[in-house]
């Protein structure tokens, strides 16, 4: 036990040394359904400040329980408001930085064109043999899309057709290469695609999928970690995410 | 846990009966490649197959995602749009990804017998098929054990395949290994600790018994 830790040490050694050479860099863990305009912000954000963000994707609750067992994320830009509120009651991050950066949508998509309507009725015709859905436990837009489906009143008949992607990420790709015939995924995600169809879920179907950004205890004497969180909050920031089609937050 | 335990099972089974019927006659064959031209072929064909062995599962999954796609080969001849997330494909994929854990140790058996045995049997008028299935096989059965046991328990700890092609299907694709990801994403951790405390048990004891049977002169 002793041995692995000296081991740990030196190998964390190791990779801080060459860091203190350049520019400050910060680790930031994003919700995989803001991977692009995460990844535009981050390269606006560099090129102001001259400043290193390094970007990790992945399902949020995943990302929580990294952060439990002390992953180095500075910030966490979550896809609910549930993770960052429970990393604060443990005591892993501040409660003053939180705020909501984005406010995501829904939407039903398919890479066939014309199979998906625009009210979603495909979802009762059994048309399919997959649905493409991201994990609920760990990724708020599959838990978005199973109420979706309870709402509609379908859930027991497409229940057995769900296929769950670990992210929402996977569940694009399940979509994409055409393996499950449709599914849902985050409007950032196919906001730009032009093939396919997709049906943008009315609001009123699911509950508002608050997305929260949160400076974790990793970050708590970062300055380039709070100066990230308030660029986020800039003019700038708030209409490239907007052009994702995000909400603005309420 | 009893479905992805059952599951897991028959994958890891029906996986190495596959990988006996295929992965043997193979490995024989790699062995007996001596002349210029079947030498060369046994050559690309011997790295094709040791491939899985360092591709990272992503790499195998993301073209199993393809190939089993609406798009690919295989599908229309099961007659369905995809074999992604059913137990086909991931027999499928289980058998790619476990053949190297087979035909390299059956291939290094048939090679360390020579030809002597095989000459014998042909010279005493024995059909090709017969003196392999009388003669050869019984000959190599230790190296053919020890495939069989590496290509199960490899299957029983896959991850990234089933992963990139499973989708979580419980009962029908959602082995053990994926469970005990999902049990510790979500923090459950002591569902997660049980699974996974009887997953390296079960590794252990083929490990073990894959030395053991090591050490027996087999010839």
């Amino acid at each position: 036990m002793k041995s692995s830790l000296s081991l740990l040490a030196l190998l964390a050694a190791l990779t801080l040394v060459p860091l203190g050479a350049r520019a400050a860099s910060t680790t930031v863990a994003v919700a995989a359904n803001f991977t692009q305009p995460a990844k535009r912000l981050a390269a606006a954000f560099e090129r102001k400040t001259g400043d290193n963000i390094v970007l990790s994707f992945g399902a949020s609750g995943q990302f929580a329980t990294e952060v439990t067992q002390g992953a180095p994320y500075a910030i966490l830009l979550s896809a609910d408001e549930e993770r960052p509120k429970q990393l604060i009651a443990l005591g892993l991050a501040d409660e003053s930085s939180l705020f909501t950066y984005a406010v995501g949508k829904l939407v039903l998509f398919s890479a066939k064109p014309g199979y998906v309507d625009a009210a979603g009725k495909v979802l009762g015709s059994g048309s399919f043999a997959h649905i493409a859905i991201a994990d609920p436990k760990a990724a708020p837009y599959g838990a978005a899309g199973i109420e979706t489906l309870k709402t509609l009143g379908v859930y027991a008949t497409v229940a057995p057709k769900i296929v769950t992607g670990k992210s929402i990420a996977q569940t694009y790709q399940f979509i994409a290469t055409g393996n499950a015939a449709l599914g849902f995924v985050a409007l950032s995600q196919v906001i730009k695609i032009k093939t396919g169809s997709q049906w943008l879920v009315p609001a009123k179907d699911y509950q508002p999928i608050i997305q929260d950004a949160v400076l974790l205890k990793a970050g708590e004497h970062d300055p380039v970690a709070k100066a990230f969180l308030a660029y986020l909050k800039t003019p700038r920031a708030v209409k490239l995410i907007s052009s994702y089609g995000y909400a603005a937050a309420p | 846990m009893g479905p992805a335990i059952l599951l897991t099972l028959e994958l890891a089974g029906l996986t190495t009966a596959i990988l006996l019927l295929l992965g043997v006659p193979l490995a024989w064959a790699l062995a007996r490649a001596r002349a210029r031209w079947s030498g060369a072929l046994a050559g690309v064909a011997g790295a094709l197959i040791a491939l899985p062995l360092v591709l990272p599962p992503t790499v195998l999954g993301f073209y199993l995602l393809i190939l089993l796609g609406p798009r690919g080969p295989l599908a229309p001849l099961f007659g369905v749009t995809t074999l992604a997330f059913s137990f086909p494909g991931l027999v499928i994929g289980s058998c790619l990804y476990s053949l190297p854990f087979m035909v390299q140790p059956v291939r290094a058996g048939f090679a360390a017998l020579g030809s002597s045995a095989w000459e014998a049997a042909l010279t005493l008028r024995a059909a090709p098929l017969d003196a392999f299935v009388t003669v050869m096989l019984p000959l190599a059965r230790g190296p053919i054990l020890t495939g069989a046991l590496l290509s199960f328990a490899h299957t029983l700890g896959e991850f990234g395949v089933v992963m990139m092609i499973g989708g979580d299907i419980p009962g029908k694709t959602e082995t053990l290994s994926i469970l005990i990801f999902d049990d510790v994403e979500t923090l459950n951790w002591s569902a997660a600790g049980h699974l996974a405390g009887a997953l390296a048990l079960v590794s252990f004891l083929f490990i073990w018994l894959l030395l053991r049977l090591e050490r027996r002169p087999w010839a």
